[in-house]
C-alpha cells in the first residue's frame, strides 16, 4: 500500500528535525489561517495561482526563492557552526550522516531552488516589459513551468520530514549514487525533484526564446533589445541545449537504481565517468545561465544611474554570445584529474581561460559606463561595484584553477568551494539583490527602503569576504571539502572566522526582511507614481507602476537603443495622453497548470517510495488534466477598450495629481 | 461562451500588428522543443557509443540484432511518415474526411512499428538478455526504447487528434496541433534512421 515508506522513515528521534518540523508546520498553520481570516483563498486562486500573467509569475518566483534561501542558508550556518567547532578529535553537533545531507541539500537548494527561480523570476518580471510585449509566447506553460518548479522545491522539502535526502553531494555522482552505495531513498527524493523542476525549466527555456525572437515590439531589432533581454535571450539558449542533458543523465541514473541496468556501475560494463562528463556538459552551461542574467542586471543598473548609455552595447552583446558558446566546451576542467591525458586537459584548460577575455571585456564596458557618468550611490549601485571587485577575484581564482597542474592540487580542496562561492555569492547573488532592488517598484508600485538595502549589502560584502578569504587560505593548509570533523587544530581559527562571517551575512539576510517590512509599512510614502522611478531608460518604466496586467494600452515603437530615454528627453515625461484605446487580447487563467502540478508532487513522491499504484493514479491525472486543456477552447479573451480607458485614465490622473 | 469568443475572434482577426501570428509561434516554439528533445537523444547516442563496448561477457550487437525484423520495422515507420504527409495534404486542402483517413492508416503503421519493438524487447528479455544484463544492453534498450516511448506518445497525440477531428474539425486550434504532431513525427523518423544505421547496421557489421 505505501511501498517502501513506514513509520520509521519519519524522523521523530532527531530533535533538529523534530523542531524545524514543527517550526514549517506552525508557519503553514499561521498561513492557512491568515487566509481564512482574511477571506483571501479565492483571492489567492484567481490573482496568484491560476494566474498566467508573467509579472505575477516573476514574482511568484521571487517569493519562493527567497523561502528556499533561508532553508538553504540555515544548511550553510549549520555547516559552518559545526566545522568551528568538530576540530582536532571533537565531533561537532551534527554526526556525519546528518552533515552528508546538509551538503547536499544546500548546494542543490541554492542553485535550483534559489538561484534559478531568481534568474527565471527576474526574467518572466521584467522581459516582456522590456521587449513591449503583452505577454509570453505560451502563457499557459509559463504558469505550468512555475507549478512544476513548485513541485520540485515540494518534494525537497518533504525529504526532511519523510526519509531522508542524498548523501552525494550536489551533482550525485556515481556510483556514489547508485544503489548499491545509496540505497535509501534520499538520491531518489534528489531524481524527481530535480527531474520535474527540470522539465520546468526546459519550458521556460523554449518559452522566452520564442518571447524574444518573436513578440518584440515595432521596431525593436535584435540590436535595440535592452542587454538583460539580451543576456536572458542567451541564458534560454543555453537552457535549451543544456537542460535535456541533465534530463537524460539523471534519466540514466534513474534505470540504474530502479531497473538494475549498468551505466555508471562500477560492474558490468559500466562506466561511472560516463556520468561525470555527462553531467557537468549540463552544469558548466548552467553556472553561465545563472550568471548572464545577472550581468544583465547590472549593465541596467549602471546605464540608469550612472545617468549614461551603456559602454560598448555592441561589445557586451558579442561578449555575452561569446560566453554562451564558449561554456559548452569547458565542462571536462570540473574534473581534470580523471586522467584524460595533457593534451585533453590542456585544451579545455586553455578554453576556460578564454573566457576571461569576454568577461573581462563586461567588466571594462560597466568601468567605462561610470567613467565620467554622474553615479547615484543607490543600493543596487553599491551591489554592482561589490560585484565588480569581488567577482574579479572569483574569476581570477577560476583561472587559477583552469591551469590543469594547479588544478591537481587544488582539487576538491577549500579553495574550489572558495572560488565558486566567490563568483556566485559576488555574481549572482548580488546580481539578483540589485535586479530585486531595482525593478521592485516595477512589481509592486513602491521603492525599497534605502537605509534597509545599504545595510544588507554591506552585511553581505562584509560576511562574504569573512566567510569564504579564510578557506582560500585553509585550501593551502590542506583542508578538503565535505569535512564533518578535522584532525588539524591549526584550522580551527579560521573556520571560526568563516562562521563570523556567515553570521553577518545571516544580519545581511535579516536587514532585507527588516527592508520589506519597512517598505510595506511605508509603501505610501515611497510609492512610485510616475512608473519610472529611477529616471531609467528601457521600456518597462514607460508603463505604470505596478504595470497594468496587459503591460502595455499602446505598444511602443523604437527607433533606437534607449528609445525611452531619448523620447523622454526630446518631449519631458510622456505626458501625451491617447486620445483612443483599442480592445486587448488577452490569455485567460488557467486552472490545468497548478492541477498538473500538484498532481507531480504525489507522482514524485510515490516514485520516491515505490508505491506503484499511486505513480499510475498521478500519471493518468496529470494526463486528464492536460487533456481538459487541451479540449477547453475558451483559453483567451478581449479586454474591452472601455476598460483599458478607464485603468488608463486612473493612471494619468495620479501622474496629474503629483504634478 | 465558445461561440462568442470565436465571433469576438473573427471581428479582430485584422486588427493589425497588436496581434501576433499564434500558429507560427506555435509551430515555431515547438521547432524549438525538438531541438532540445534531440539533444537528449544525442546524450543517449553518445552514452551508447561509450558503452557498446561494455558487454561484460554477455551478447554483442551481431550476436542479438535480427535486421530482417528490423528492416520491417524501419519499412512501417517509413511509410507512416508518407502517409501523415498525405494526411497534411488533405488538410491543406480542407479534406476533414481524408485528414481522419490518412491519420488512422499512420496510426496502425505506427502501432505496428510498436508491436514489433515489443516483440523484440520480449525476445530477447526472455532468452536472458534484458537491460540488466551489461552495460551494453542497458544503453540499447535505453536509446531504443526512449524513441519507442515518443514514438507511443505520438500515438496517444495521433488518437487525441482523431478524436479532436470528430468534435471540432479543422480550426485554428487543431491545425497547428495536426502540423506540430507532423513535426514530431517526421522528426521520429530522422532519429530512427540514426538508430538503424548507427545501433543495427553498424552493430552488425
Amino acid at each position: 500500500m505505501f511501498g517502501k515508506l513506514g513509520l520509521d522513515d519519519i524522523p521523530y528521534h532527531e530533535p533538529i528535525l523534530v523542531v524545524t518540523a514543527i517550526v514549517m508546520m506552525l508557519g503553514g498553520l499561521a498561513i492557512v489561517g491568515l487566509l481564512t481570516y482574511f477571506k483571501k483563498w479565492k483571492w489567492l486562486w484567481t490573482e496568484w495561482i491560476t494566474s498566467i500573467d508573467h509579472k505575477k509569475l516573476g514574482i511568484m518566483y521571487f517569493l519562493v526563492a527567497l523561502v528556499m534561501l533561508l532553508r538553504g542558508f540555515s544548511d550553510a550556518i549549520m555547516m559552518r557552526t559545526q566545522q568551528a567547532m568538530a576540530a582536532g578529535g571533537a565531533e561537532g553537533y551534527l554526526p556525519p550522516e546528518h552533515y552528508d545531507q546538509i551538503f547536499t541539500a544546500h548546494g542543490v537548494i541554492m542553485i535550483f531552488f534559489v538561484a534559478m527561480p531568481m534568474v527565471i523570476g527576474l526574467m518572466n518580471l521584467v522581459v516582456p516589459l522590456q521587449i513591449g510585449a503583452r505577454d509570453v509566447a505560451f502563457p499557459f506553460m509559463n504558469n505550468l513551468s512555475f507549478w512544476l518548479f513548485v513541485a520540485g522545491v515540494a518534494l525537497t522539502m518533504i525529504s526532511l520530514l519523510i526519509g531522508e535526502y542524498g548523501k552525494t553531494g550536489w551533482l550525485a555522482y556515481a556510483p556514489l549514487s547508485g544503489i548499491q552505495y545509496s540505497p535509501g531513498v534520499g538520491v531518489d527524493y534528489w531524481i524527481w525533484g530535480l527531474q520535474i523542476s527540470g522539465i520546468g525549466t526546459t519550458l521556460t527555456g523554449i518559452n522566452f526564446f520564442v518571447t524574444i525572437l518573436k513578440m518584440r515590439t515595432k521596431g525593436m531589432t535584435m540590436f535595440r533589445m535592452p542587454v538583460f533581454t539580451w543576456t536572458s535571450l542567451v541564458a534560454n539558449v543555453l537552457i535549451i541545449a543544456s537542460f535535456p542533458i541533465l534530463t537524460a543523465t539523471i534519466a540514466l541514473l534513474t534505470l540504474d537504481r530502479y531497473l538494475g541496468t549498468h551505466f555508471f556501475t562500477n560492474d558490468m560494463g559500466g562506466n561511472m565517468m560516463m556520468y561525470v562528463n555527462l553531467i557537468w556538459a549540463w552544469g558548466h552551461p548552467e553556472v553561465y545561465i545563472l550568471i548572464l542574467p545577472a550581468f544583465g542586471v547590472f549593465s541596467e543598473v549602471i546605464a540608469t544611474f550612472a545617468k549614461k548609455r551603456l559602454f560598448g552595447y555592441n561589445t557586451m552583446v558579442w561578449a555575452t554570445l561569446a560566453i554562451g558558446i564558449l561554456s559548452f566546451v569547458v565542462w571536462l576542467h570540473h574534473f581534470f584529474t580523471m586522467g584524460a591525458g595533457a593534451n585533453v586537459n590542456a585544451f579545455f584548460g586553455i578554453a576556460t581561460m578564454i573566457i576571461a577575455i569576454p568577461t573581462g571585456v563586461k567588466i571594462f564596458n560597466w568601468l567605462f559606463t561610470m567613467y565620467r557618468g554622474r553615479l547615484e550611490f543607490t543600493s543596487p549601485v553599491l551591489w554592482t561595484l561589490g560585484f565588480i571587485i569581488t567577482f574579479t577575484i572569483g574569476g581570477m581564482t577560476g583561472v587559477m584553477l583552469a591551469v590543469p597542474g594547479a588544478n591537481f592540487v587544488l582539487h576538491n580542496s577549500l579553495f574550489v568551494i572558495a572560488h565558486f562561492h566567490n563568483v556566485i555569492i559576488g555574481g549572482v547573488v548580488f546580481g539578483m539583490l540589485a535586479g530585486l532592488t531595482y525593478w521592485f517598484p516595477k512589481a509592486f508600485g513602491f521603492k525599497l527602503d534605502e537605509k534597509w538595502g545599504k545595510r544588507s549589502f554591506w552585511f553581505w560584502i562584509v560576511g562574504f569576504y569573512l566567510a569564504f578569504m579564510p578557506l582560500y587560505i585553509l585550501s593551502f593548509m590542506g583542508a578538503v571539502r565535505r569535512m564533518q570533523s578535522y584532525a588539524n587544530p591549526e584550522w580551527q581559527p579560521l573556520m571560526i572566522v568563516a562562521w563570523v562571517g556567515a553570521v553577518c551575512i545571516l544580519l545581511g539576510i535579516a536587514c532585507t526582511v527588516i527592508q520589506f517590512i519597512v517598505s510595506i509599512r511605508n509603501r505610501e510614502k515611497y510609492a512610485d507614481i510616475t512608473g519610472d522611478p529611477w529616471d531609467a531608460r528601457t521600456l518597462e518604466w514607460s508603463t505604470s507602476s505596478p504595470a497594468p496586467f496587459y503591460n502595455f494600452a499602446h505598444l511602443p515603437h523604437v527607433g533606437s537603443i534607449d528609445a525611452f530615454w531619448e523620447a523622454k528627453k526630446e518631449k519631458g515625461m510622456a505626458a501625451d495622453k491617447p486620445t483612443q484605446y483599442e480592445d486587448i487580447h488577452m490569455p485567460r487563467n488557467t486552472v490545468a497548470g497548478p492541477v498538473i502540478g500538484l498532481i507531480s508532487i504525489a507522482f514524485g513522491f510515490a516514485l520516491v517510495w515505490h508505491i506503484w499504484w499511486l505513480v499510475g493514479v498521478s500519471a493518468i491525472g496529470m494526463f486528464v488534466a492536460f487533456m481538459f486543456r487541451v479540449f477547453n477552447d475558451d483559453i483567451d479573451y478581449y479586454v474591452p477598450a472601455a476598460e483599458v480607458e478607464r485603468i488608463e485614465r486612473e493612471h494619468h490622473k495620479r501622474l496629474e495629481m503629483q504634478a | 461562451m465558445t461561440t462568442q469568443t470565436v465571433n469576438q475572434h473573427d471581428a479582430h482577426a485584422h486588427d493589425g500588428h497588436e496581434h501576433h501570428d499564434a500558429s507560427g509561434m506555435k509551430l515555431f516554439g515547438f521547432w524549438v522543443y525538438l531541438m532540445s528533445d534531440l539533444v537528449i537523444f544525442g546524450s543517449l547516442f553518445a552514452t551508447y557509443a561509450v558503452l557498446m563496448k561494455g558487454t561484460a561477457g554477455g551478447p554483442s550487437g551481431a550476436d542479438i540484432f535480427e535486421l530482417p525484423l528490423i528492416l520491417v520495422s524501419t519499412f512501417l515507420l517509413l511509410f507512416s511518415s508518407f502517409t501523415y504527409g498525405m494526411a497534411v495534404l488533405a488538410m491543406h486542402a480542407d479534406r476533414v474526411a481524408q485528414v481522419k483517413g490518412w491519420l488512422v492508416i499512420t496510426f496502425l503503421l505506427g502501432a505496428g512499428f510498436i508491436g514489433l519493438e515489443i516483440y523484440e524487447f520480449h525476445h530477447l528479455i526472455a532468452e536472458g538478455f534484458g537491460p540488466d544484463r551489461s552495460a551494453f544492453l542497458s544503453s540499447f534498450f535505453t536509446l531504443v526504447g526512449t524513441h519507442g516511448l515518443h514514438v507511443t506518445f505520438g500515438l496517444i497525440w495521433m488518437l487525441v487528434m482523431i478524436v479532436q477531428l470528430f468534435t471540432k474539425g479543422l480550426n485554428d486550434k487543431t491545425r497547428p496541433r495536426i502540423m506540430c504532431l507532423s513535426l514530431f513525427w517526421h522528426f521520429l523518423d530522422i532519429v530512427w534512421i540514426c538508430v538503424f544505421t548507427f545501433v543495427y547496421l553498424m552493430g552488425v557489421l
